[in-house]
């Protein structure tokens, strides 16, 4: 019996191999999130039993979980994968963005040193494990997504895109986004991962940590985040949904600490969740979608 | 382990622009609870901030700044519900002719068509454009939501009169299982709930005969088995597999194949699916097989069970033309067929489809967003079926050269509605 797991998967398999067909020099764009893990793995089942056809690429603000960082190594090496390591303290050393500061937000300048890194190794397409549920503007985009060649998305003008007649041409200069977990949702995404029984970076499982509540988000006191006045550290168990910059990311209250038990979680959650946990998101009401007509993920 | 088994349904939205097809779709995701919390509360935020009442309900799928201060859907978006059997794939799409499209992009891998009319204006040219668009590309299941009921005071009178003229007209064009419901989008009656106002309706809601029609994958036709080839992978030990996604019918280890164009019949010795080895695998799954004869088959070539399809370098086509200029016959375009990518020249345009009246008209001009029949000749053999057969050995697109744009979808062969 074929399900919708295995029609979604197949369809992302469909499309990894029809960009690699189609497209001169792929990248996988890597963060060591569980989308991006999603993503991997689909793609070591397109080639298998063959490696990769294409390197992984990791956009690293410097504001990292560490063990997102290293569970990043480990999958990458666990696949034979290239890594690619395109680092924000290089494109603000080099001048190329503004410093935002001590613990300020990199999340614009992320754009630059993707963009920059597309450039520099000539990356015609660039795979990337968006799901057209996380967010208003992202509901709107193509499967293939073209960019033009300062990198930008225009939502007005979309390529039409028929059946699954996926076309990757582009000129010189011009890239693709290819996103092949667009018709996935987060309970999809779990429901994968329990299925596979996939390794994911520790923090997605529920573990105790200092947190602070700072505007209704739960952030890890550490590193990243320094306590503000008035603010009080607490204890508590928790997960996280997503992983962003840890300056920016929000832990949520859980007790979830196998798959069976975040799948449980996830079918009854009532916040969205890059509404409970993403601070970038919450700049203003079209935050996604600026950032996207400029070339951000 | 519990595993939740759902199959998936892809549905999108039909209709003129201002009919309330985005409404529909925001009342029942906010009806049925399939909507976040602070989704629901930045959408209250946005209505709000732009004087629009307390929930503009449009503003759940268009998401876009220019649409929410145009107040118009400009391209397709998607939303994901789910019920404890199905998941739904909504595609919201555009009624304004200008995005056709965008319209047919999101269309054209429905199983079933959402159609959105207004009671007081009933059938409009573009509501018959969407239609004539649906039926082309091959959805044959329509549920017809007859919307602002409440503007004509719940009129069943009212409501049988435009389901008269529509009826007529999904008749016309083929459509199979049509369901009709008179609805209000904007107060929720008949879209989750059964209304309390129209007690002479005794049918489903929307959410009902969403729940009930046939999911059926839009890949299905079961006219022989189909895997256009995507790649070759190299298994370990030196055999090589033909990878790609199967369409058409369920395809098995020892069935006879034939491979295409070159004509070679042989058998399939091994298959892989995403779960591993397998002995069968059912249409819309990515597989790769392995054949008991040696062959030279690369990327673009087809394996294929009985009946056979067609290898053809000219065929007739219905197409819908997206270009911005029209047509120029011998003009030199790249086309994509399965996964095949070869140059290509419309040789000759056929007619145009009158819009109003379905009939064919041979003025020989195709502007953009008009649908016309024409011959293609390509530079390599194709191997294809029917449209009416299958949706994807018998669809393509038209590429321009220098832009690399989409210009077309192409449906080889001619839509049953056209034959009179």
């Amino acid at each position: 019996m074929t399900d919708h797991l295995d029609l979604l998967e197949s369809h992302a398999i469909f499309i990894l191999r029809e960009v690699v067909a189609e497209c001169e020099r792929p990248v996988l764009l890597f963060s060591g999130g569980k989308d991006s893990a999603v993503l991997l793995h689909l793609a070591g089942k397109a080639f298998a039993p063959q490696s990769l056809p294409f390197p992984v690429m990791h956009v690293d603000t410097g504001y990292n979980f560490p063990e997102v960082l290293d569970f990043r190594d480990r999958a990458a090496a666990a696949r034979g994968a290239r890594l690619i390591v395109a680092s924000v303290e290089e494109t603000i050393r080099q001048g190329k963005a503004q410093d935002p500061g001590h613990l300020g937000s990199r999340n614009r300048i992320q754009t630059t040193t993707l963009l920059d890194a597309i450039t520099e190794n000539k990356f015609d397409a660039a795979f990337g494990g968006a799901r057209r549920d996380e967010d208003k503007a992202r509901a709107k985009e193509r499967i293939l997504s073209f960019r033009d060649t300062f990198g930008q998305w225009d939502p007005r003008a979309q390529r039409p895109e028929l059946w699954q007649l996926y076309q990757g041409k582009v000129n010189t200069g011009e890239h693709l986004r290819a996103f092949p977990l667009s018709d996935w949702t987060e309970l999809d995404i779990w429901e994968y991962i329990e299925r596979e029984q996939m390794d994911l970076p520790s923090i997605y499982f529920a573990h105790e940590r200092e947190v602070v509540n700072r505007d209704g988000m739960w952030m890890a006191v550490g590193d990243f985040v320094e306590l503000r006045e008035g603010e009080k550290v607490e204890r508590h168990m928790v997960r996280y949904r997503t992983v962003g910059d840890a300056n920016l990311t929000g832990a949520v209250l859980s007790s979830a600490s196998t798959l069976a038990a975040i799948v449980e979680e996830v079918a009854v959650a009532n916040v969205s969740e890059r509404g409970a946990t993403r601070g970038d998101d919450k700049f203003s009401e079209t935050a996604m979608e600026d950032r996207k007509i400029e070339g951000y993920f | 382990m519990k595993h939740v088994t759902k199959d998936l349904l892809r549905l999108a939205t039909v209709g003129s622009v201002d009919d309330g097809k985005s409404t529909l779709i925001g009342r029942l995701l906010v009806d049925t609870r399939q909507l976040f919390d602070d989704q629901l509360d930045a959408v209250a935020t946005a209505s709000e901030r732009r004087g629009v009442g307390d929930l503009d309900l449009s503003f759940v799928t268009d998401g876009l700044r220019a649409e929410r201060e145009q107040g118009i859907t400009i391209d397709v978006a998607y939303r994901y519900a789910s019920s404890p059997t199905r998941k739904f794939i909504i595609a919201d799409c555009p009624g304004h002719v200008q995005y056709t499209r965008n319209m047919a992009t999101g269309a054209s891998t429905a199983d079933l068509a959402l159609v959105v009319l207004n009671v007081a204006q009933g059938v409009k040219e573009q509501t018959r454009r969407h239609l004539c668009i649906t039926a082309l590309l091959g959805v044959r299941t329509a549920i017809i939501a007859i919307n602002k009921m409440d503007t004509v005071d719940w009129s069943q009178a009212a409501y049988e009169a435009v389901v008269t003229d529509v009826s007529a007209l999904t008749a016309e064009l083929g459509f199979g299982t049509v369901v009709t419901v008179p609805v209000s989008a904007l107060s929720g009656e008949n879209v989750a709930e059964a209304s309390s106002h129209m007690p002479w309706y005794h049918g489903p809601t929307i959410l009902e005969a969403l729940e009930t029609s046939d999911a059926g994958s839009w890949t299905t036709t079961d006219h022989g088995a189909r895997l256009p080839i995507q790649r070759i992978l190299r298994q370990e030990g030196g055999g090589r597999t033909y990878a790609g996604m199967l369409n058409g019918a369920d395809l098995h280890v020892g069935d006879e194949v034939t491979l295409l164009p070159a004509g070679v019949t042989t058998t399939i010795t091994d298959m892989r699916s995403g779960s591993g080895v397998t002995s069968s695998a059912s249409p819309g799954l990515s597989i790769d097989v392995g054949l008991a004869m040696e062959t030279n088959a690369g990327r673009g070539d087809l394996l294929a069970t009985a009946p056979l399809p067609t290898i053809t370098k000219e065929f007739l086509a219905t197409v819908c033309w997206f270009g911005d200029n029209a047509v120029t016959p011998g003009q030199r375009l790249r086309l994509k067929h399965t996964t095949r990518v070869t140059p290509a020249r419309v040789i000759a345009i056929e007619g145009t489809i009158a819009i109003d009246s379905l009939a064919v008209d041979a003025s020989g001009q195709l502007v953009t967003n008009d649908i016309g029949l024409v011959r293609i000749q390509t530079a390599d053999a194709l191997v294809v079926d029917d449209y009416q057969v299958n949706r994807v050995t018998g669809s393509f697109v038209l590429i321009d050269e220098v832009s690399n744009a989409t210009v077309a979808a192409g449906m080889i062969g001619r839509a049953q509605f056209l034959d009179a």
